[in-house]
This record gives structure tokens, C-alpha cells and sequence, in this order.
């Protein structure tokens, strides 16, 4: 999608008459220009809102920001630190994407190119209408569904996957990584299924035809034609619900047991992320302690930042010139 | 290797729109044989049947009889990505797989059949861009993309991927519509070499065209907006453009309609 989208940035000159310009190309480039530049104002503000009542409280911190792992900055020794809050995070915004994608990719490519087209519509409504479902409601579910139904499958990878180090422990618990886990990808999917199945429906006719006429089967016409085309979306897709994965606060919060831990067992009684921590610390957070929940969301935003240009790199470097 | 194409009372529909009706012909081998006829008339309809092709439309479908030697293209358990095998494609407009490089493409039927050594790869490809008329001009450049060579470059490679599978039939659909004279006529030439080997079909607008590449002509026609195409008549092209059976035929080709 990104590189689709490339072509129409900067938009091409006209060749309009003088009196055409003075009429309507004056203001129009007036409210462009202007919309372009207050979104970068808000970034702005926001960055510079984040630090400036962030370092106060990064000031009083007895530790180390980035290596410590305990939350306790409401006390007189304020001692806080990142390590273990970013490590939930992006374990489980990994883990999420790692179980959504295949599934969101397969999902996209039934309805753009299996499905007949009466149940496709129907099913890509669906689909849309999985995305506008509240986050809460996904939390709650989780909560009240998943974290009780989790122990079965938990148990299984447990006894017979021990032996990889995600899935090792002496006993496994409902409201574990995994389990927030599970509910993130459950979020993410419809957004990555949507935005998939966009891509590979513009995926060109002209090409498609050539692999069938070489004599390609359907899938064999997918792989040849349909995912090289789409690739680019596909990862675009896929950070747009990382970087909805990481950002997730609710769904989390209700699931994870907010313990300081840093452990790759994602089947034990562990987990949290900061924006989980925000959500459950704002409430009875003293001044150091609200400044340090900022600070832990600067970070939060920083990460989602350099996840959103790895993606830009990657799709620059891999999409092919014009998407033709 | 070329093989001859039976068409017996075929008529194709887009969903319930009959699109051509009533067309029987006999396709020799080792020949080419040019489709005519105004727009709508049904003509790259009908070409898009005898791969199979056709059918890809939602929708679309085909009654009556092709037989491609001694197999019914059209019989119960035909499977339709082994006939586009035996009969391969040329598209109005270049569409190599912007994807891969050079050599992919006209690799890329092959890989479809399995697994094939690099070294046999690498001999089909030179082979068929060879065939093509294109090798001379890519040799050096084998591991680029395809979509970096000219319209009419990228043309040959699309007729080089068509005919590194070896295919029986060759259809090609305007290939020349796309492209400048000077292309046209690399194409032209090189349909002249490929009939020595397969059985050429091709639709064209361009009359001078079809006279030029041509041994057999079918003029098309249709008798009005809505109505099914059919095939007005079919025989050796010098005759079609000399003295035609039928009027309707005598009409388009001096310009008097279409």
C-alpha cells in the first residue's frame, strides 16, 4: 500500500490557467499545507510535552531508567526503571503479531481470491466490523473466556513443548503472556486482514492472467503474481498492528498479572507492558510517580517510532519500482 | 509437437450474455492463423476458449466441442491448468512478472512443473530466448528485471516464457498493439520462425498484419450491439484479402465499416 501511495506524495505540477490557479489552487494549497503542518505541530507538542514532564521525575529516580526493573516511584526513594515493562511489551506484541499474521494473511487471501464473491463481501464486512469492536470488550472477554480456557492449551505446551525455553516452567498460570498474547492477536488481525486483502485485490489482473496462462494452479498464481505485488502492504499491515499491539492498554491491563519480571516463559505468571502499567499506576500515582509513568510512555512512543521506519526501510528496500 | 485445433459448434457467455455463437473451425498445424473483425466481435473471446482461459471470468462459460488432436479440451476431468499448459498465451499488453528477473520469467513455467537443475534451466532459457529473438540483446544482463527492457523487449520475453514450456498452440491476443513499427515488425518476424514449430493463433486489428504473418484468416463479425459474434468465414488469407466469399467480409477489409 505504501508504495502505491508514494507515487501521489508531492503532487505533480499543473498546467492550469492563470485564472483556474487564482480561483481555487490558492486556498487549497493554503489548507493542504496547513493540515501537513499542524500534524507535525502536534507530534511536536507531544514530544515535547512527554520530556518536559518526564524529567523531574527521571531526575529524583534512584536507579538506572533503562536497566532496572521495579516500579516504585510513589515512595521517598523514587526507584523505577523501563527494562522489564519494554520487555513485556514487545514480547507479547511479537508474540501477537507471530500468531496473527498467518492467520490475517490467509483470512485476506480467501476473500480477495477464493471465496465466491457473495460470501467474500460478507465475510470482509465481518472483518471490519472485528476492528471497530471496543478493546475493553476484547479485555473482558479475555478475562472472563480466555484466561480460565488458557490453562488446557497451556498445560499441553507445556508438557510436550517444555523443552523449547518459551514454553518451560514448573506450572503454567490462566493470566500469563501468552494469554495476553492470544487476545492482542485477536485485536490486530481484523486491521492486518483488512488492509491484506485491499492489497492483494489491486494486485494487477495482467499478471495474475500471465501465471494462469502459464499454466499455474490458483495457489501457484498467488505466489507467483498475488504476494510478490503485495509484500509491501502485507509488512506495512503487519507494523500498523505491532505498532496497535504495543499501544494496547486495556485488554492488557484486565489480563496481565503486572508482575517486574523479565522472563521469556510466557506460560507463567508474568507479564506487563507499559502501557498496561500506565493504565493500572495513573490512578494513585504521586507527582514523581505520574512523571514516571510519562516517561515510561515517551519510551513507548520512541519504540513504536523506530518499529513504523524499520517498516518504512523494509518496504522501501524490498517494493519494486511503480508496483506495476 | 504442433498440433491441429478442432472447434465445433462453440458458443461462449459472460453469465447469461452470449458473447459468440455457433463457431466451428479447423486450425492446421504449423500455420498461422489470424482472427479479424471488428470491436465486441467476439474474436479474443473465442481465443481465450481454446486455452481455457476464458472460464478465469466469474461467471464465464462455454458450451460445444475443442478438440486439440485427440484430446477434448472441453471433457469431463480436463483439468484446465494442464490444457494451459499445452496451449500457451500472449497478452495484448507485455506483462512479465515485474518481480523477477530476465531469466525467472522465462523460467518461471518451468519451476511450476517442479523441481528442474539449474543446469537444464539454463539451457531452456537460452533456448527459448534464443527462440525469441531476444537473447543477443539480454545475455549480459540475465539477473535483471524484466521490467527494465523495452515494451517490445519485454514483449519477446513474455513470448520466450510462453514457449520455454514447450507448448503445442501459441495464442496471441493484439501482441503488437502495444507497441511501436519497429517492435511490430521484430514480432513478425519472429512468428514467421515460431509457426516452423507450433500452431500459431492471433488476433489483430491490423489487417496489413494479418495479411503479412498470416496463411489462414477468419473474419468475425457480429450483428449488432447485444448479439453473439460469429464466424463469417475462414480460409487462406491471400483469398480472404483477394476475392472473400462473403460480402460483409469483402466490406471490412476494404474499409468500408468496422
Amino acid at each position: 500500500m505504501a508504495t502505491s501511495l508514494r507515487t501521489r506524495e508531492g503532487g505533480p505540477a499543473t498546467g492550469r490557467s492563470a485564472s483556474r490557479h487564482d480561483r481555487g489552487e490558492g486556498p487549497f494549497r493554503f489548507l493542504t499545507t496547513g493540515a501537513g503542518i499542524l500534524l507535525l505541530a502536534i507530534m511536536a507538542a507531544i514530544a515535547v510535552f512527554l520530556v518536559v514532564k518526564a524529567i523531574p521525575a527521571l531526575q529524583q529516580n534512584t536507579s538506572n531508567f533503562f536497566t532496572e526493573k521495579l516500579w516504585t516511584p510513589n515512595g521517598a526513594e523514587p526507584r523505577f526503571g523501563i527494562a522489564a515493562l519494554a520487555f513485556g511489551t514487545l514480547i507479547s506484541s511479537l508474540l501477537a503479531l507471530l500468531m496473527a499474521l498467518p492467520v490475517a494473511v490467509g483470512v485476506a487471501l480467501f476473500i480477495s481470491h477464493y471465496a465466491p464473491r457473495r460470501l467474500a463481501g460478507v465475510l470482509g464486512y465481518l472483518v471490519d466490523l472485528l476492528a471497530a469492536v471496543p478493546s475493553v470488550v476484547y479485555g473482558l472477554w479475555g478475562v472472563i473466556f480466555l484466561v480460565p480456557f488458557m490453562s488446557g492449551p497451556a498445560t499441553f505446551l507445556n508438557t510436550y513443548f517444555g523443552w523449547i525455553p518459551l514454553f518451560a516452567g514448573d506450572a503454567v498460570y490462566g493470566r500469563s503472556i501468552l494469554t495476553a498474547s492470544v487476545v492482542l492477536a485477536i485485536m490486530i488481525l481484523p486491521i492486518i486482514a483488512a488492509i491484506s486483502r485491499e492489497v492483494f485485490l489491486q494486485a494487477p489482473g495482467s499478471l495474475e492472467e500471465a501465471s494462469l496462462a502459464l499454466g499455474a494452479t490458483r495457489w501457484e498464481m498467488i505466489r507467483m503474481s498475488v504476494l510478490p505485488f503485495g509484500r509491501a502492504g502485507v509488512v506495512s499491515a503487519a507494523m500498523l498492528g505491532l505498532g496497535r499491539a504495543m499501544g494496547e492498554t486495556i485488554a492488557v491491563a484486565l489480563i496481565f498479572p503486572a508482575t517486574f519480571e523479565i522472563t521469556l516463559r510466557v506460560l507463567s505468571a508474568n507479564g506487563n507492558s507499559i502501557a498496561a502499567n500506565i493504565a493500572n499506576g495513573f490512578g494513585e500515582a504521586t507527582v514523581t510517580g505520574r512523571g514516571a509513568l510519562i516517561a515510561s510512555g515517551l519510551v513507548l512512543f520512541v519504540i513504536t517510532l523506530a518499529v513504523n521506519m524499520a517498516a518504512r526501510l523494509i518496504v522501501a528496500r524490498r517494493s519494486f519500482g511503480g508496483a506495476a | 509437437m504442433a498440433k491441429q485445433i478442432e472447434v465445433a459448434d462453440l458458443d461462449a457467455y459472460y453469465g447469461s450474455h452470449k458473447a459468440i455463437e455457433g463457431i466451428s473451425m479447423t486450425i492446421e498445424p504449423r500455420s498461422v492463423t489470424a482472427f479479424i473483425g471488428p470491436s465486441g466481435c467476439g474474436k479474443s473471446t473465442f481465443l481465450r476458449t481454446l486455452n481455457r482461459m476464458h472460464e478465469v471470468i466469474p461467471g464465464a462459460r462455454v458450451t460445444g466441442k475443442i478438440r486439440l488432436e485427440d484430446q477434448d479440451l472441453y471433457g469431463a476431468g480436463v483439468d484446465p491448468v494442464s490444457v494451459r499448459r499445452t496451449v500457451g498465451m500472449v497478452f495484448q499488453r507485455p506483462n512479465p512478472f515485474p518481480t523477477m528477473s530476465i531469466f525467472d520469467n522465462v523460467a518461471a513455467g518451468l519451476r511450476l512443473n517442479g523441481r528442474v537443475r539449474r543446469s537444464e534451466l539454463e539451457g531452456v532459457v537460452e533456448k527459448s530466448l534464443r527462440g525469441a529473438n531476444l537473447w543477443n540483446e539480454v545475455k549480459d544482463r540475465l539477473s535483471k528485471p524484466g521490467a527494465g527492457l523495452s515494451g517490445g523487449q519485454q514483449q519477446r520475453l513474455c513470448i520466450a516464457r510462453a514457449i520455454a514450456v514447450s507448448p503445442a498452440v501459441l495464442l496471441m491476443d493484439e501482441p503488437c498493439s502495444a507497441l511501436d513499427p519497429i517492435s511490430t515488425l521484430a514480432i513478425e518476424d519472429l512468428i514467421a520462425q515460431l509457426k516452423n514449430d507450433f500452431t500459431i493463433v492471433i488476433v489483430t486489428h491490423n489487417m496489413q498484419q494479418a495479411a503479412r504473418v498470416s496463411d489462414r484468416t477468419a473474419f468475425f463479425n457480429l450483428a449488432g450491439p447485444g448479439k453473439p459474434g460469429k464466424l463469417v468465414e475462414m480460409d487462406d488469407t491471400s483469398k480472404i484479402f483477394t476475392t472473400p466469399s462473403e460480402k460483409a467480409t469483402e466490406d471490412y477489409i476494404t474499409g468500408r465499416f468496422g
